[in-house]
């Protein structure tokens, strides 16, 4: 038996979250906490961090109200770096964490910070339960394709053959998509970033912020340690133009330097394409519709993305609206009190205790 | 018809057992219920199997339900039946070893076909081949009698009519021991409310069972029980399970804070996820996990966010939780996991007892990582356990044990439930405001600075300004919290974290010593309170100076435990495991304590512990 749960669907990820009071406003600096940060110099982290210290004064929140979890992992140190409230967990369960509080807690800003072992290795179960419950929090999985703080073992996203101490002759695992599995989990706001370009990561998590339900993006993070130059290909001005794909919504989704453009089509077949720009017909052209219910378009183009790094779209894939769990939760609570004539004080727990068989005893005469 | 008699007595011990499919807990149920209804003290053992429905009519499908009441205080569920409803062959072969001789046995004579008789290996009928020679046989066609009270019921299938002999059976009890049915009846009425029909002939089963006992010969004497002399009060009947349940519930509002359950279906603790989930109105939040380990990360995530966070689990779920429990430690953050124990190592005997999870709630964690424990003694007592649980866990800000197990979670007696007004306060504070200054005078918070007494760190919830710090489960450096990998940092805060579970304050070990001159102690913990507490009543009604000792604490231990244990010449311990307290007594204490151990899956008997302390008295005086 299922029932309709009946929820609104106008609410942003963040507009049950208190903000700034008029003429109130923070900086940059409110968010550095006093704590040295200690990645290695070079790590892409250090460029995430600032585009994300200089972000949430955008936000307009007040700092009490955002709350960072994460794992464990090199990006996990995150949350001692942030002025708000933080939790370093445990390996891989960020988002079981991050979803009792947000189950509980609707007044506040829950993000995670994860790397592509904590999310997709130890914690993958967490992961994609997270998404499909479409929990309100932001998720933001530090992709560097590599084991930085045991030091250098292949990851989930590593690709096959990759050589590292612990593959002397190379992986034989088969990595994750991690954009695919997310669309998989039934994700409702799927992106795809990188540390080395500000802007781009700044407006895609805003984007994030604001989707009310679970948002997931994937940063793509240099490592120079363990795993140097693993984005060079789509890093270098050069190269970049020819290999990545900016997923615009409405418009269609191309790739390629000007003289050069291709442009998606849908094949006979029922297959994406890309050809050459005047090759592409308005029937076959595939335009970019985040919104689109339907999944397999968005799941179709997380697939054009090479190991090589030769192709790789970048932006949101998908950013649809669905009843969140913690809302559900929430009305569930508020639906039983109102049915029952309101929240139960102690009369009613002391009802509660009675049950309906009781008996009684009377004190024995003396 | 003849004028039957009536027999006073003052106990009975009955076993419904049939397949299970039968409906044997239910019938066990309401003639608990009925039983309770009448004042009778009562104390009872649901006994099933973990497969849900196991091959119809063989040993493995036999489900059953005993129940034990008497007109003074009932301390376990009985040693052995006085009478055994027995509905096929399977439950006659499976529980007649527990019978002594002379005991009743009502048998369904219609299940005693060739092929059942097979199924169980009796090459011939028990009822016709002497084996039941030494015992008070009722031979009662239940299924071909109750189908015939139904024969008016054409919308039902003859499957549906034989489904309603356990109503019949329960009227037949219910007129053996003069149990009212009203009960029965209304409840019958609520669980059948939408189809009329299966209600009425529900009903009549139940008339027809009640009128056969009345008019058939077979059936000469009937007994009254009179009600037990108990204290003055309002009483129900309770399991452990829904007693923990309401007890996690009330001790969440005597302090003031929602209460977030993060758990994963296991039994035999699923019904705490079960009756907790109905109870949203109380503001009651209930996350189903993916996993155990996720229960757990739900539960401290909403205890950080500045709820009462709990998970429920078994033994095999604690196991999962082991790396989050150490977390909370780290954390220092409030948290129940409740752990209702069943048979292992593993999978173990996912519905029967055992006690054998002290030693993983004590030690299980990796480093020194001391988590609070408590345990409840009896099903009524789950609700007080629970509510000692919050409250060590809310005024010192750690991961709390309460540990159950199976024979309480589906055990039921009766309770006198207590005064919602009366039940303690547990109001908690959260910081609101800096609670230092730093290096250049600056008010700053200190999310690691203590309380003197408690050694609590402050519980700053988010959301409040000024607080904003962050928590891991890195070492933290003392009082500021930053992340500290300093050696004597470390020492200090291991101990600092020691001393604050070793000093939470637990009432002294009370002992019972009427005679207050026992040579011999009995010290137990859980549920082996009602064995042992029957066992030393009877060993004192033989003449035996006994002394009992329950813990309820078993981290830390009641601060007088050592002068309690040097007190006596023999201290014996009875575990449903092979010793795990007698380790810890002997660890902290030096006292040579001898354990007495079983780990069958089932409560101790009166009479095997009555044994063993007979045996130590005497040892100890010659
Ligand atoms: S090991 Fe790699 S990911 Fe980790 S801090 Fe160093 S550079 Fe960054």
């Amino acid at each position: 038996m299922s029932t309709d749960l009946g929820m609104p669907r106008t609410l942003t990820g963040i507009s049950a979250v208190p903000s700034l009071g008029e003429g109130e406003a923070l900086t940059k600096k409110d968010f550095t906490s006093d704590q040295e940060v200690r990645w290695c110099p070079g790590c892409g982290d250090y460029a995430v961090l600032a585009a994300v210290q200089g972000f949430l004064p955008d936000l307009g929140l007040r700092r009490e109200n955002i709350v960072f979890v994460s794992g464990i992992g090199c990006s996990s140190r995150f949350p001692y770096y942030l002025d708000t409230y933080g939790m370093h967990s445990i390996h891989g369960r960020a988002p079981s964490i991050a979803t009792g509080l947000a189950a509980s807690r609707p007044d506040l800003s829950v993000w995670v910070v994860t790397g592509d072992g904590d999310a997709l290795s130890i914690g993958g179960n967490h992961l994609i339960h997270a998404l499909r419950r479409n929990v309100n929090i932001t998720i933001l999985l530090f992709n560097n394709e590599i084991y930085g703080l045991t030091k250098g073992q292949y990851s989930p996203t590593s690709e096959v053959g990759k050589i590292t101490k612990s593959s002397p002759m190379g992986s034989v695992d088969q990595p994750f998509n991690p954009i695919s599995l997310a669309l998989g989990a039934e994700a409702t706001f799927v992106a795809r970033t990188m540390d080395s370009d500000r802007k781009h990561l700044t407006q895609v998590l805003r984007q994030a912020a604001e989707h009310r339900g679970a948002s997931i993006v994937e940063i793509y993070q240099n490592c120079p340690i363990f795993n140097d130059g693993a984005f060079e290909a789509i890093k270098d001005r050069t190269q970049q133009q020819a290999r990545l794909i900016h997923l615009v919504d409405g418009e269609p989704v191309q790739m390629g330097v000007d003289g050069e453009r291709q442009t998606l089509v849908r094949r006979a077949d029922g297959g994406l394409e890309f050809v050459p720009e005047e090759a592409a017909t308005t029937e076959t052209t595939v335009g970019h519709d985040a919104g689109a219910e339907d999944p397999s378009v968005a799941f179709a183009l997380s697939r054009l993305t090479t190991p090589d790094k030769g192709q790789v779209p970048m932006g949101v894939f998908r950013s649809v609206e669905r009843p969140t769990y913690d809302d559900l939760v929430r009305a569930q609570l508020e639906a039983a009190a109102t049915t029952a004539g309101g929240p139960a004080g102690p009369a009613e727990l002391q009802q509660l205790l009675a049950g309906n068989d009781t008996w009684t005893v009377q004190a024995a005469r003396s | 018809m003849t004028e039957k008699s009536i027999e006073q007595i003052d106990r009975v011990v009955i076993r419904f057992a049939g397949d299970s499919g039968d409906g044997m807990q239910l019938t066990g149920d309401r003639f608990t219920s009925e039983t309770a209804a009448l004042g009778n003290d009562l104390s009872t053992l649901p006994n099933f199997p973990a497969e849900i429905r196991a091959p119809q009519g063989t040993l493995p499908g036999v489900s059953s339900f005993q129940l034990h009441f008497a007109d003074h205080d009932v301390l376990t569920p009985g040693d052995a039946p006085d009478v055994l409803v027995a509905m096929n062959p399977a439950a006659l072969k499976a529980n007649l070893r527990d019978l002594p001789r002379g005991a009743t046995v009502i048998v369904n004579t219609d299940e005693f076909t060739k092929r059942n008789l097979a199924k169980v290996g009796y090459d011939s009928s028990p009822l016709e081949d002497g084996t039941l020679e030494s015992w008070h046989v009722h031979a009662v066609p239940l299924t071909s009698i109750t189908v015939e009270a139904l024969a008016d019921f054409e919308g039902l299938s003859r499957k549906d009519k034989e489904r309603a002999k356990n109503m019949f059976a329960l009227g037949l009890l219910s007129w053996m021991y003069h149990r009212p049915t009203t009960g029965t009846e209304a409840f019958l009425a609520t669980k059948f409310g939408s189809k009329p029909e299966v209600l009425a002939a529900n009903l009549a089963a139940l008339k027809a069972g009640l009128h056969y006992g009345e008019t058939t010969e077979d059936f000469a004497v009937s007994y009254e029980i009179a009600p037990a002399v108990m204290p003055a009060g309002t009483y129900r009947n309770i399991t452990g399970n829904t007693a923990l349940a309401y007890g996690l519930v009330a001790a969440a509002q005597r302090a003031g804070l929602p209460l977030v359950l993060g758990s994963y279906p296991i039994t035999p603790a699923s019904d705490i996820l079960h009756t907790l989930s109905g109870l949203k109105r109380h503001g009651v939040t209930t996350l189903q996990a993916e996993d155990e380990i996720a229960g757990i990360g739900m539960a401290l995530g909403a205890s950080f966010g500045g709820a009462l966070g709990v998970t429920t689990t078994s033994g095999p779920g604690v196991a999962l939780k082991s790396e989050t429990i150490g977390l909370a430690v780290s954390l220092e953050l409030p948290l129940v996991i409740v752990d209702v124990q069943r048979g292992g190592p593993s999978t173990g005997l996912p519905t029967k007892t055992e006690q054998a999870d002290l030693l993983q709630a004590m030690f299980g964690r990796n480093g020194e990582s001391p988590v609070p424990i408590v345990a409840a003694q009896s099903p009524a007592d789950c609700f007080a356990a629970a509510i000692d649980a919050v409250r060590i866990a809310t005024t010192y800000r750690t991961p709390v044990f309460l540990l159950s197990d199976g024979y309480l979670a589906n055990g039921s007696e009766p309770w006198a439930i207590p005064d919602v007004a009366d039940l303690p306060d547990l109001t908690v504070q959260f910081a609101t405001r800096p609670n230092g200054v730093d290096a250049k005078g600056r008010e700053v918070f200190q999310p690691y600075a203590r309380d003197e007494d408690t050694l609590a760190r402050p519980w700053a919830v988010p959301g409040t300004p000024g607080l904003e710090h962050r928590v891991g489960g890195i070492e933290k450096a003392n009082i500021t919290g930053h992340i500290s990998y300093d050696p004597d940092n470390h020492d200090h805060m291991t101990r600092l974290r020691a001393s604050k579970v070793a000093g939470v304050e637990v009432p002294d070990l009370e002992v019972d010593d009427p005679s207050g001159d026992a040579d011999v102690l009995v010290l137990g913990w859980g549920s082996t309170y009602g064995p042992i507490a029957a066992a030393t009543r009877s060993a004192r009604n033989a003449g035996v100076r006994v002394a009992r000792a329950h813990l309820r604490h078993l981290n830390p231990f009641p601060a007088n435990t050592g002068e309690v244990l040097r007190r006596y010449q023999r201290v014996l311990v009875p575990e449903m495991n092979l010793g795990q307290l007698s380790l810890l007594l002997r660890a902290a204490y030096l006292v040579d304590v001898r354990p007495i151990t079983q780990v069958r899956g089932l409560p101790f008997t009166t009479v095997e512990l009555a044994d063993a302390i007979t045996a130590a008295a005497k040892e100890v005086s010659s």
